[in-house]
């Protein structure tokens, strides 16, 4: 076996176009790091070795057959829902939150295994029923979606819960949930709406929503995130300050300019034609994960790849909407630009198994 | 089940195709709500953000000017800067502060004032500015603290501009002193729109010249446009406007003359006020007993500020501008000239004194201090003598309201206009004003005392001084100022200040000749002075006063050796010399001091003859030579009780 031929069989399951796009995005990712961490080498050296690391893993999984995927769903799932448990009770409290637990050598946070999990467990019970497929079987995918994301929620982790609470949407709604339903979820939604304010949200979570209205009201407070990164966005002006040039960036103003916030860092340098760029690589990488997701030929490997794009679509819009101050300061980073390596992971996991379930064709039996 | 349903693979397909097309659509439209959102930040409202991101990066450092030096008229320095190093303190780099400042203590010496000091200030502060903790270190110290710099994070040793007064005491009035901006200055300051132009000063002139030439001294302040960053510390200067010193002052004061002032008073406390009658120019001024200044420039702490409040001696009190004293027999001058130009008394009327006045249906008896009487007195006579008689009689004949305006030309009653603040105006009394203040009519006994200096009459040091000058000018009088000269901080010119002439008394020469010759004879063998005048190779006219400081009754005689020290009269000396060509004017009053002619006469003499003679004086304290015949003795001049007290106003003794 040469090593060309060892390395078309490593590859085998990789979509070329998207791995195209995705690496685009991380060279792009790098550079705002750069920035953002004012050339701090470490931080630098520990961002291309998460990269290596979650690109690895997406090599990795892109080998795993649908069926060992499949085989993965409810484990997984229960798992997660075990450890939630075990947040709950044994978790550590960090800024206020019970999100981690401590495992001795590391703490993990079982919520970002739910990002995965969730879907993947949906997609799976859709296509087990797929043959018999009713109402009542979205009810219970639908049980099976609140549950975790009550005890995330509870931590309290709004935007997570969120976050996944849409993916798992997007299983059932690509699952051909009724418009009924959707419809009538909504209004009630809505409806429930004023209540779950004044109930379910904590203080610092209404104030986040407050400032969004209103930043100025607390300027040095809640408000200052979101006034310094619209500050930047739109000093940024349409061709930017120039890389490294950021004033806002620089001379600390920004808060959290390396993680959740990068994008203003982005915005700020590059300006309105660097986010035209942006949006442009996002709106080609979920042109091509949809295009891929459609041409799965499991019905779990359609709705499992098919959430995991738009999740990922959902990921950049909340994030790029909170920086410039049009929806509420939650905590996403920027997908695949953000420094930090466990959001990194799991977007580039997901991409792995998008490419797994479509590349893997003839071994599937449908 | 009913609802069983078999799928169909291409249905299912087909609905899954549509949902994604759905999906997909709306992902395009909320990527087209981002990007309008980017366009209306970065294109529509850009010029809003960048103006705030401007604002962000760039802050204005004030670059504070050095303050002007103040020299007398022959450059010796009054008021000057110094460099010091201080130790100071950023709160925002330092750890614990408290530890902080118990680590530098074993390294320099903090006390527990500078510990207070330093509390207060750090309470006005913002954390990123560096606050002192000790002033003034020693090259010991800073070598010291130096070697243990590494271990103290955000403490450094800074070179700091400190104000000085080499003088100390001797001009604390006069040159007064600077101190931190409090809460008053700054209303003040945002008043005048000044406000801007002391960002960065941390003093401003709290008295004397260091207050009224304040926008002088201070200069402009320069700017420093400074990148910063979110905690407003500074990366690079952008720009920088360089700072305007303050102009350097040159005041008609001569520190010699001012010294030997000083020291003629002795332990007597007093004041006196030389003027240069050509000019109006201030040649010297005295309050006795002053203050150390330099004590105020950091604050001063609360031990020395109540001992310096609590005395009795006041030293706070500027005598020579805010102590009102009744003028006594050296109002007599004035009032001759009243008499003379108001047509009441002709040169050659002659009264007859018995050694009292009375008025007209009443059997009151106005005393004159020489019991028995001065028999025949002239108007020349009435000066050299100092008969009192005479001038009870004259201010009767002229009523209280020709008397008051002839004598406000001199300007009693009136503020000299002086270039220092806080001067009082003292009192030339009208029946007007006292059924305004007092609401009580005017008693014709009042204007028979006011004739002679007493009563309602108040007069400033300074008033006399004014008055004198006017004598000494024939008429012409110049408001007094400080200032001579300043020099421009940018070209370096000096210019002069022209002096501010008041306008002429319109005077007969004929009555002003009499009135300066009875003065000269004052000092001359026979005058009440003449122990003072004594051998002067120069014309020196003056006259003496002697004013009364508790009422005596009726009948009862003054016997100050049985007064307590501080009840005894003030005595008053008026002067001007040469008389023929008169080149300084003084004004001397000694508080508690007795007689005119022994003990403020003699401070006169001496400052006169350093003035013109360059003679230093031997004796510095005058001497009360009780042996010489008392030259004059103010009896009552009425009953008390039916004189409501004369308002007196502050710095006055009763």
């Amino acid at each position: 076996m040469n090593l060309r031929a060892v390395f078309t069989r490593l590859f085998a399951h990789l979509d070329g176009p998207l791995v195209g796009l995705l690496g685009l995005l991380l060279l792009l990712g790098s550079l705002v790091v750069l920035s953002a961490t004012g050339e701090n080498t470490a931080k630098i050296a520990s961002h291309f070795l998460n990269m290596s690391l979650a690109l690895g893993a997406m090599l990795l999984v892109s080998h795993i057959p649908p069926q060992r995927l499949m085989q993965f769903a409810l484990p997984a799932y229960a798992l997660g829902l075990v450890l939630l448990l075990g947040v709950a009770l044994f978790g550590i409290v960090v800024n206020g939150s019970r999100r981690w637990l401590e495992l001795g050598v590391t703490r993990i946070q079982p919520s970002e295994l739910m990002r995965l999990a969730v879907p993947m467990m949906l997609a799976w019970y859709l296509h087990y029923k797929q043959e018999t497929l009713r109402g009542r079987d979205f009810a219970i995918a639908g049980l099976l979606l609140v549950l975790p994301v009550g005890f995330i929620a509870k931590q309290p982790d709004l935007g997570t819960s969120l976050l996944i609470t849409a993916s798992g949407f997007y299983v059932l709604f690509l699952g051909g949930l009724s418009w009924k339903v959707i419809v009538g979820a909504a209004a009630a939604a809505g409806a429930a709406l004023p209540l779950a304010w004044n109930t379910l949200l904590h203080d610092y979570q209404r104030n986040r929503v407050l400032t969004l209205i209103d930043p100025s009201s607390d300027p040095l407070g809640a408000g200052y995130h979101i006034i310094q990164s619209t500050i930047a966005v739109g000093s940024g002006g349409v061709a930017g300050k120039g890389w490294m040039a950021g004033t806002q960036t620089h001379l600390d103003f920004l808060p959290e300019r390396s993680t959740d916030f990068i994008f203003a860092v982005y915005s700020e340098e590059f300006g309105l034609i660097g986010n035209l760029f942006l949006l442009l690589l996002y709106a080609a990488i979920i042109w091509r994960g949809l295009v891929l997701a459609a041409a799965a030929p499991s019905l779990f490997g359609r709705l499992f790849a098919g959430a995991i794009v738009l999740t990922f679509a959902t990921y950049a819009f909340v994030n790029m909407g909170m920086v410039s101050g049009i929806l509420p300061v939650v905590g996403v980073p920027l997908p695949l630009v953000s420094y930090g390596g466990t959001s990194m992971l799991t977007v580039l996991v997901g991409f792995g198994i998008v490419m797994s379930l479509v590349t893997h064709k003839r071994l599937v039996k449908t | 089940m009913s609802s069983l349903r078999l799928i169909n693979p291409e249905v299912e397909f087909l609905r899954y195709r549509r949902r994604m097309e759905i999906a997909g659509g709306v992902a395009a439209l909320l990527f087209l709500a981002l990007f309008s959102r980017f366009v209306w930040l970065q294109i529509i409202q850009y010029d809003h953000y960048h103006a705030l991101a401007e604002s962000n990066r760039i802050s204005l450092v004030p670059a504070p000017p050095s303050r002007g030096v103040v020299y007398d008229r022959q450059g010796l320095v009054l008021a000057q800067n110094f460099s010091a190093y201080t130790l100071e303190i950023t709160p925002d780099k330092a750890g614990k502060l408290a530890d902080t400042i118990d680590q530098l203590a074993r390294v320099v010496n903090i006390d527990a004032e500078d510990r207070k000091r330093f509390r207060r200030l750090l309470a006005e502060s913002k954390n990123f500015e560096s606050v002192p903790i000790r002033n003034r270190l020693t090259e010991e110290e800073v070598a010291r603290f130096t070697v243990n710099r590494y271990r103290f994070s955000g403490v450094e040793v800074k070179a700091r501009l400190f104000r000085q007064y080499p003088f100390a005491d001797i001009f604390s009035h006069v040159v007064g002193y600077i101190g931190r901006i409090g809460q008053r200055d700054l209303d003040r300051l945002e008043a005048n729109e000044q406000l801007a132009n002391y960002r960065g000063s941390d003093y401003i002139g709290k008295l004397g010249i260091e207050a009224s030439y304040e926008a002088w001294l201070h200069g402009n302040t320069g700017i420093e446009k400074v990148e910063t960053d979110s905690s407003g510390r500074a990366v690079r200067v952008l720009s920088r406007t360089a700072p305007v010193s303050g102009h350097n002052l040159y005041l008609h004061l001569d520190a010699k003359l001012q010294q030997v002032a000083e020291k003629v008073f002795g332990d007597y406390r007093g004041a006196l006020v030389a003027l240069d009658p050509r000019n109006g120019g201030v040649l010297a001024l005295v309050s006795k007993p002053g203050f150390d200044p330099n004590l105020f420039v950091d604050g001063i702490d609360s031990a020395s500020w109540r001992e310096l409040n609590d005395s009795p001696d006041r030293p706070l009190v500027n005598r020579a501008l805010r102590g009102v004293y009744p003028p006594g027999s050296t109002i007599k001058p004035f009032m001759a000239l009243a008499g003379l130009e108001i047509g009441v008394r002709k040169p050659a009327d002659t009264i007859s004194d018995p050694g009292y006045f009375v008025l007209p249906g009443s059997s009151h008896r106005y005393r004159d201090w020489k019991k028995g009487g001065h028999g025949m007195v002239d108007l020349k006579r009435s000066l050299v003598i100092s008969c009192d008689t005479y001038y009870y009689g004259l201010a009767h004949l002229m009523g209280i309201e020709r008397m008051s305006g002839f004598l406000a030309q001199f300007g009693f009653g009136k503020k000299s206009g002086v270039d220092l603040d806080g001067e009082l105006a003292g009192l030339m009394p009208t029946p007007a004003w006292k059924q305004k203040r007092l609401k009580q009519p005017w008693w014709p006994g009042e204007t028979v005392i006011a004739g002679i200096g007493q009563g309602f009459v108040l007069t400033t040091p300074m008033q006399l001084a004014v008055a004198t000058m006017a004598i000494a000018n024939n008429g012409v009088v110049y408001k007094p100022q400080l200032i001579r000269a300043w020099r421009d901080p940018v070209s370096g010119q000096v210019s002069y200040a022209a002096p501010r002439p008041l306008g002429k008394i319109a005077m007969s020469p004929e009555h002003l000749r009499l009135v300066k010759e009875a003065m000269v004879e004052v000092t001359q063998p026979g005058g009440t002075a003449s122990a003072a005048g004594a051998k002067a190779p120069y014309l020196l006219a003056g006259k003496t006063g002697t004013a009364q400081v508790i009422g005596i009754r009726q009948g009862e005689k003054y016997d100050a050796s049985r007064v307590a020290a501080r009840n005894r009269d003030h005595a008053l000396f008026i002067a001007f010399a040469p008389a023929d060509d008169p080149k300084i004017v003084v004004a001397v009053l000694v508080e508690n001091g007795g007689h005119g002619g022994s003990t403020a006469a003699p401070v006169a003499r001496k400052v006169i003859d350093y003035w013109l003679l360059g003679k230093l004086p031997t004796v510095y304290a005058p001497v009360e030579t009780m042996a010489a015949p008392p030259e004059e003795e103010v009896e009552d001049a009425g009953p008390t009780e039916e004189i409501a007290p004369p308002v007196v106003e502050e710095g006055a003794t009763q």
